[in-house]
């Protein structure tokens, strides 16, 4: 054996002990969290890592994508070139030209085209970085995090230049019998053949850089945020199936932790969330909170809980008690309250996230702790929890004054047998005096088009949504159980809501109550009823002008219901409504939601002012919502702007409208 | 040395309505909440608990359904909690009550000191201001009404100054203890409970003192200690209301009669 082959493989021997120590000290970090099941329905888990992880669709659907697909992929197939290259320069005589002639050729061509494709889409990266970086890259914090993302992107490149290099010289040296196969490496071995004296030292040259920059690649990987590269395809497998928009239950029992005030207190997943990020920054870019400038920023609050837990892990997994705070300092691996509280749980963060990490529970998780634990929370709050306690609504309106919206109306109390569906008329549709206007409009639709329905009345009670997002998990938890019960009690089975809020609480939320409910937002009930003829309209609806959609985030992304009110429009209108700029699954939230609706906005711009002046720009004359809370953030925000010429209107009253006379 | 809280459980007021034949309150089916007043009463003394280290006892007087007010109590807190129920006590005015809370009150003060007796100003059902300043005269306490604000407390010198919310003024007021404070929502604001402090105090004792405890002469209290009398409870008619002005077309012209009608009405207080 060679000296050089000595130095070789201690240099291997060193990187190999460097990497596995930083995965070591990582993967056990992630054994601290908590307990949780994300092993169930392995099929759905496999098809979620191919088309996620294997297919990168969220990567591919946004700019410059393509070149990530590019280089993760040549990444996989080259990992197959770069070992024969570890093995080689162990044991010279390891090649895989021992392969059979055609794959060994294939592989050949493969690697040589690969590792050009990999050359360009770095060199574009790197424009990218430089010239044209996205918005959301001109932070301190991202700007003092960048260097690591030129390291890595040279790093890639100088083995790809090495490559060339080391196999154009041994091509010029005539040593490559599979030349034919490698075209851009001969391409160069025409350029080296130049300076015939030189290749044997160009040969050892090229093989050393390859060699030293393979070997650091390895020592940073796990130590960087390139560690998602090992983590992002376990993450995604193990990542909730379907939407992760319901929070776990959490088990009331005395002298029991509620919510995570430490970081060993969050789930393994949330740990490995951590360390999958890759800080691109889409979650940021699509934070209501962070664009409006908030504190909050999803791509921190991740980052934060990894810095926690590399600095306080290894002393909690012995016992220890933490060095940093989680929750309110202003250091890094800390959220401050402020930037917990700023939270919409829009999930905009989780729908643009490559790699499916799931921001909001982490959120909603928090803020359990500081509601649950601290009675920590912003003033305003303080009234709403207690008039969810005590009246089940927000504002603490008795609740007598739940029947007031039907005074001009003849409306059935729900009773099972004689009436098909319960409409859950919600607390703002009973309580606020614009939404009642909508609640109106639709059990005028309804009996307009013989749907069978009743309500609770003075007996509905609050389905706790906001008392759930906000951390408030006790109170949710009684108030769930009281709705469950009275649904059993009633026989209801079959739900009409209003409210994206409520319609998100009761299906998906409720079933960790063991209750499964038949559960229609009414814009898809009216739909439907259009679109079977069950709902007649005595005329086209043409007095509202353009109409501009707006999505609701708990029917849109946390329900996927997006085509329904558009479809309702269309046939109620005769014509498509008016779209966003950012609309559909990329909507961006009104600011109400998370139990936003009950705070202040005391920094940045307004979040509903941001949309209402999206919405302006589109020139609408009717605005059309399909929830209470975008309701009042869309007039309000209108009436900020003196925007007089547009009006808000719910779904139901678009289509009502229809019903005139 | 300890503080005791003097909490009543209420209904729901803004919930209650009168039945128009009976003229009494309909009752059924109406929450029970913790007298809006006393709420600030019980945080006044758990800041005093956090800050000087009093114990603090929570007293109420009521029927045994009124133990969920003292479970509130104990959830916020309070380090004791004690029902004063019995049939004896039932039917009381103001004058019975603050016989039963004064007993209470003078048994506490036989185990520990006590430094402070902390009341809501009044109640939201009956509303008559009474029973704090009655338990004061019945004790021999100071009486320190309407506060809101703690200025001062000396341990040592056993002393406490206050600022009384009185009509347009404020008085800062000096006393030694024992006092008997009975405060206003400006005091403080409500703490909210901690789930770890819900879960203890579902399980917590709550002791419950009859009048064998009590050992009161059953003429001075519950109805027949009762000289008040109730004869009618009824909601005053209303007067119809008035459309002023042309809101819609003239809104400042119209929010500048609405200022003078109201002016005129000695309705804003300037």
């Amino acid at each position: 054996m060679s000296s050089s082959t000595i130095f070789f493989a201690a240099l291997l021997v060193f990187s190999t002990l460097v990497f596995c120590a930083g995965c070591y000290r990582r993967f056990s970090l992630i054994t601290a969290g908590q307990p949780e099941d994300r092993f169930n329905r392995i099929d759905m888990r496999l098809k979620q890592m191919f088309l996620y992880a294997f297919g990168q669709k969220r990567v591919v659907a946004k700019q410059f994508g393509v070149n990530h697909f590019i280089i993760f992929w040549s990444f996989l197939i080259l990992l197959l070139a770069n070992g024969e290259f570890l093995a080689k320069g162990l044991f010279p005589a390891l090649s895989l030209a021992f392969l059979p002639q055609a794959i060994h050729h294939g592989l050949l061509f493969l690697f040589d085209l690969f590792s050009l494709l990999v050359l360009i889409s770095t060199t574009v990266a790197v424009a990218r970085r430089l010239f044209f970086p996205p918005t959301y890259m001109n932070s301190a914090y991202v700007k003092a995090r960048s260097v690591e993302g030129f390291l890595i992107l040279s790093f890639i490149a100088i083995l790809m230049l090495a490559y060339f290099g080391l196999h154009g010289a041994e091509i010029a040296l005539g040593n490559e019998p599979g030349t034919r196969f490698m075209p851009v490496s001969s391409w160069v071995a025409t350029i080296l053949a130049s300076y015939p004296s030189h290749l044997t030292l160009l040969v050892s040259i090229f093989w050393w850089v390859h060699a030293l920059v393979l070997l650091a690649f390895i020592c940073v990987l796990p130590y960087s945020k390139h560690m998602h590269i090992l983590t992002a395809i376990p993450n995604i497998f193990f990542a909730t199936l379907g939407r992760p928009n319901v929070q776990l239950r959490e088990e009331f029992i005395k002298g029991g932790e509620f919510g995570v005030g430490r970081v060993d207190r969050f789930t393994w997943k949330d740990l490995l969330d951590s360390f999958s990020c890759t800080e691109c920054g889409r979650c940021q870019s699509a934070c209501p909170a962070a664009t409006t400038g908030k504190s909050l920023n999803p791509r921190q609050v991740i980052h934060a809980i990894k810095t926690n837990l590399l600095a306080n892990g290894p002393l909690l997994k012995k016992g220890g008690a933490p060095v940093i705070s989680l929750i309110g300092e202003e250091s890094e691996g800390s959220s401050t309250e402020e930037t917990i509280w700023a939270c919409t749980t829009c999930g905009a963060c989780m729908e643009a996230c490559p790699v499916l990490i799931e921001h909001m529970p982490k959120i909603a998780k928090m803020r359990r702790h500081l509601v649950e634990m601290k009675a920590n929370f912003p003033e305003e709050l303080l009234t709403l929890f207690e008039n969810m306690e005590g009246r089940s609504n927000p504002w603490g309106i008795a609740p007598s004054e739940r029947t007031k919206w039907h005074a001009t109306m003849d409306v059935q109390q729900f009773e099972d047998g004689k009436t098909e569906y319960l409409f859950y008329v919600g607390c703002a549709g009973a309580f606020d005096s614009r939404q009642k206007h909508a609640t109106v409009a639709l059990a005028t639709i309804l009996d307009a088009a013989g749907v069978s329905w009743g309500i609770l009345g003075k007996e509905e009670k609050c389905c706790g949504d906001s008392v759930r997002r906000l951390g408030n998990e006790f109170v949710f938890d009684r108030m769930a159980k009281e709705n469950v019960a009275l649904f059993k009690e009633k026989g209801v089975k079959k739900i009409i809501t209003q409210c994206p809020h409520c319609f998100s609480t009761l299906k998906n939320d409720y079933r960790q109550y063991g209750i499964e409910l038949e559960v229609v937002h009414h814009s898809e009930l009216i739909s439907h009823l259009l679109a079977d003829g069950k709902l007649k309209l005595k005329r086209k609806v043409g007095g509202l002008g353009k109409i501009l959609f707006h999505d609701s985030c708990y029917l849109g992304r946390h329900n996927d219901v997006y085509d329904a009110p558009r479809e309702a429009i269309k046939l109620a209108t005769g014509q498509a409504p008016v779209e966003f700029d950012r609309s559909g699954r990329e909507s961006f939230c009104c600011g109400a939601g998370g139990g936003r609706m009950w705070q202040e906005e005391q920094h940045g711009e307004r979040i509903n002012l941001n949309r209402a002046k999206e919405a302006l720009e589109k020139r609408p004359d009717t605005i059309c919502v399909s929830c209470p809370y975008c309701m009042t953030m869309m007039e309000d925000g209108l009436k900020d702007l003196h925007a007089d010429g547009t009006r808000v209107k719910d779904i139901a009253e678009v289509v009502a409208e229809g019903l005139r006379q | 040395m300890l503080i005791v809280v003097c909490i009543k459980q209420v209904p729901d007021t803004t919930q209650v309505q009168i039945d128009p034949v009976t003229n009494t309150l309909v009752r059924e089916g109406i929450p029970f909440i913790v007298n809006p007043y006393d709420t600030h009463a019980l945080e006044a003394a758990l800041q005093l608990k956090d800050r000087y280290g009093f114990r603090v006892a929570a007293i109420s007087m009521g029927p045994p359904n009124a133990e969920a007010t003292l479970r509130k109590a104990l959830s916020l807190g309070v380090d004791e909690a004690i029902l004063l129920s019995d049939r004896v006590f039932g039917g009381a005015d103001t004058l019975s009550t603050s016989n039963v809370l004064t007993r209470a009150i003078t048994l506490l003060n036989e185990q520990e000191e006590v430094g402070l007796v902390l009341c809501g100003k009044q109640t939201i059902d009956g509303d008559t201001a009474q029973v704090g300043p009655g338990i004061a005269t019945r004790l021999g306490y100071t009486q320190l009404t309407l506060v809101d604000n703690i200025e001062q407390l000396d341990l040592l010198r056993k002393r406490v100054r206050v600022r009384r919310k009185l009509e347009g003024r404020h008085e800062i007021v000096e006393s030694p203890f024992p006092a008997m404070i009975t405060v206003v929502r400006e005091l403080n604001r409500p703490r909210y409970p901690t789930v770890p402090m819900r879960l203890t105090s579902h399980e917590a004792e709550i002791k419950v003192w009859n009048n064998e405890v009590l050992k009161l002469d059953v003429n001075t209290i519950g109805l027949k200690g009762s000289p008040t009398w109730v004869s009618r409870i009824f909601s005053p008619e209303r007067e119809k209301g008035e459309i002023v002005g042309d809101g819609l077309h003239d809104p400042e012209g119209t929010a500048n009669l609405l200022i003078d009608k109201l002016l005129s009405k000695d309705l804003l207080a300037l």
